[in-house]
């Protein structure tokens, strides 16, 4: 299973002392054997851009892969270099936090697919070497994750811990555990579904034809051009910001407020509150996200159906797993809803597996698994440090 | 709340550790309606019992995921149909037979479920409970049935008779039992039925499943 070469890279990572440790590296993958993906394509000399965080212990047994959702990238827990803001997970990565840096070594790589240094369709195909724009595969979540084996082989990982996150993510850990169950000991899929529903493809659809329609796209070789389509990819993360947000939460926001007036215009300006937030969040998604990388993005959601590979019997995709597992939704989630990892739970019950399950309760939406959600981190922690134990992490420290 | 392991649990419910020592080391348990884990909890770190829970309650779910235990949060009355026959060595069903609306269905579910299922029930047949019914003309409570009428999840009420009764009624052999008084001192289930449907507050059977499957779990 392991690559060769894998040592070198590993012990260089490994090389710095600091006590939250990262770093960011790119690796090409797919030299000696090249990436069959599920399409049919061989995929090779790819690369893979991945950040550590932590320090991997002697054992090699206290590695965490965080997944990252549909506009997540590998920063999870460091500066974003295109918009320097704190990563993702900032909230849930670090020392004495739930995914402790003193403990584990966590690892998270941008996706296949991706636009922040993984192939994708804004990187140069090493064939041509041109950029791939549309030429580059539809992937599927399964891809992805095979690409992370391929990384983890590299890193000289042969077990994780845990593989965990959250939406896109969840359904990465999933296939994590359905595709190599010898090699997660624990899987943690959260505010996730199993396969994609018809209104979760419906909003995808949505933000893929406002790209699409957008002039500036020009058929998807829009880089070609010098130009971008802006408009067209603000309006899709628009639209999916809605529903990552629940009724609730957005009454709460804003109501009706208006936006720096007290009188409605009888225009078309960003007169609410509600719509300047909005615009605010198109805009500012289209300084670090490219509009081919989220049309493959959302495509390997739509084809994400597990059940559908396994004779339509989701528990299939278990049988025999020796894979502990901790399922958690959200109350407000109406995108993932709690059913849809309740589906999960049965399936995992009708082969006896090891599984958590919790709803939490929380206002936040489907974006709860980013937020300040005590009892969601509380859980989490929880269920890690079980467990560490059954695989004998050394408790506390990382000695 | 405490990171839990035995060791720092105070003492746990009498009928509760009665149902433990029932329970062989290591083997697979299955804990419906476990509360916030304290068997389960008992059962993993001093058995060695891959232990497992389903818990209605959203407070007792994360209390018993946080402390590392394996639970889900769902209902016993829907849930059980998921798990494939005979997936546990044990199943616990404590003090919750009588709030189901299908307690007859629920049992047949632990028995297939598991090669054994626990059950413990409130004795309704409880002299005190007589007594209450008889004189004073009203709804029984007492310790094990702390609930009023209007405000009680106990929809299911029965003896310990009928409980036997329904048992006979399925083919369910009483492999051992245990009855509880007042003061919680325990007493085999034994033969006299009567004695023990009068004195008994409540009871702990450990159950098997008579027929071709009888005897295959030994």
């Amino acid at each position: 299973m392991k690559e060769p070469g894998g040592a070198a890279a590993s012990a260089a990572v490994e090389a710095s002392e600091a006590a939250f440790e990262t770093t960011a590296r790119r690796v090409i993958l797919g030299h000696e054997r090249s990436l069959r993906l599920d399409c049919g394509i061989g995929l090779r000399d790819f690369p893979l851009a991945y950040q550590t965080y932590g320090r991997l212990n002697a054992e090699r047994s206290n590695a965490i892969l965080v997944c990252h959702a549909l506009t997540g990238d590998q920063y999870a827990a460091s500066l974003h270099p295109r918009t320097g803001k704190s990563g993702w997970w900032d909230i849930m990565i670090g020392p004495g936090k739930p995914l402790d840096t003193e403990r584990y070594f966590i690892v998270c790589s941008n996706v296949l697919g991706g636009c922040m240094g993984s192939a994708g369709p804004s990187e140069i195909d090493p064939a041509t070497g041109e950029l791939w724009s549309l030429s580059f595969p539809v992937i599927t979540i399964a891809d992805m994750v095979r690409a992370q084996a391929m990384l983890l082989d590299h890193l000289g990982i042969d077990q994780l811990f845990a593989v965990i996150g959250g939406s896109m993510g969840g359904m990465q850990v999933l296939e994590w555990a359905s595709l190599f169950p010898e090699r997660v000991f624990a899987a943690i899929p959260v505010a996730t579904a199993a396969h994609h529903s018809a209104q979760n493809i419906a909003f995808h659809e949505v933000g893929r034809q406002a790209i699409m329609a957008d002039p500036d796209w020009m058929g998807g070789e829009y880089w070609r051009h010098g130009r971008r389509p802006h408009r067209g990819l603000a309006v899709a993360r628009m639209a999916a910001h809605i529903t990552y947000l629940s009724e609730g939460k957005l009454h709460q926001k804003f109501g009706r407020r208006l936006q720096d007036r007290t009188v409605v215009t009888y225009g078309f300006d960003a007169d609410f509150q509600v719509e300047s937030y909005l615009r605010h969040q198109g805009i500012s998604f289209v300084e670090r996200f490219d509009a081919n990388a989220y049309l493959y993005i959302t495509r390997a959601m739509d084809y994400f159906d597990m059940a559908a590979r396994h004779g339509g019997v989701l528990a299939n995709a278990f049988r025999d797993t020796p894979v502990r597992f901790c399922v958690l939704s959200f109350t407000s989630d109406w995108l993932y809803p709690t059913a849809q990892s309740r589906r999960i739970v049965h399936a995992l019950n009708a082969v006896a597996a090891n599984v958590s399950f919790a709803e939490i309760v929380s206002d936040a939406g489907h974006d709860a698994f980013l937020v300040d959600e005590p009892e969601f981190h509380r859980v989490l922690r929880g269920f890690l440090t079980g467990a560490a134990q059954h695989r004998g992490l050394p408790m506390g420290g990382r000695k | 709340m405490n990171v839990t392991t035995s060791a720092v649990r105070t003492a746990m419910r009498i009928d509760l550790q009665l149902i433990a020592d029932m329970i062989e080391p290591a083997s697979r348990v299955l804990d419906v309606g476990c509360g916030d884990g304290a068997l389960l909890d008992y059962l993993v770190n001093l058995k060695g019992v891959d232990g497992r829970g389903i818990e209605l309650g959203s407070d007792g779910v994360n209390a018993c995921v946080s402390a590392g235990l394996s639970v889900i949060q769902g209902d016993a009355e829907t849930d059980l149909f998921d798990y494939p026959d005979g997936a546990f060595d044990y199943v616990v069903l404590s003090q919750t037979l009588q709030a189901m609306r299908a307690p007859k269905t629920t049992l047949e579910q632990l028995m297939r479920i598991g090669r054994r299922a626990i059950v413990s029930i409130p004795n309704f047949a409880y002299w005190p409970h007589r007594w209450r019914l008889l004189v004073d003309g009203q709804m029984p409570m007492s310790t094990a049935l702390p609930y009023r009428w209007f405000e009680t999840p106990n929809i299911h009420l029965c003896s310990i008779r009928d409980f036997v009764a329904l048992c006979d009624a399925l083919d369910i052999a009483i492999e051992c039992g245990h009855v509880l008084d007042r003061r919680g001192a325990s007493r085999p289930l034994g033969r006299w039925l009567m004695r023990a449907n009068l004195f008994g507050q409540q009871a702990v059977v450990l159950l098997r499943q008579n027929g071709e499957r009888a005897g295959a779990g030994t």
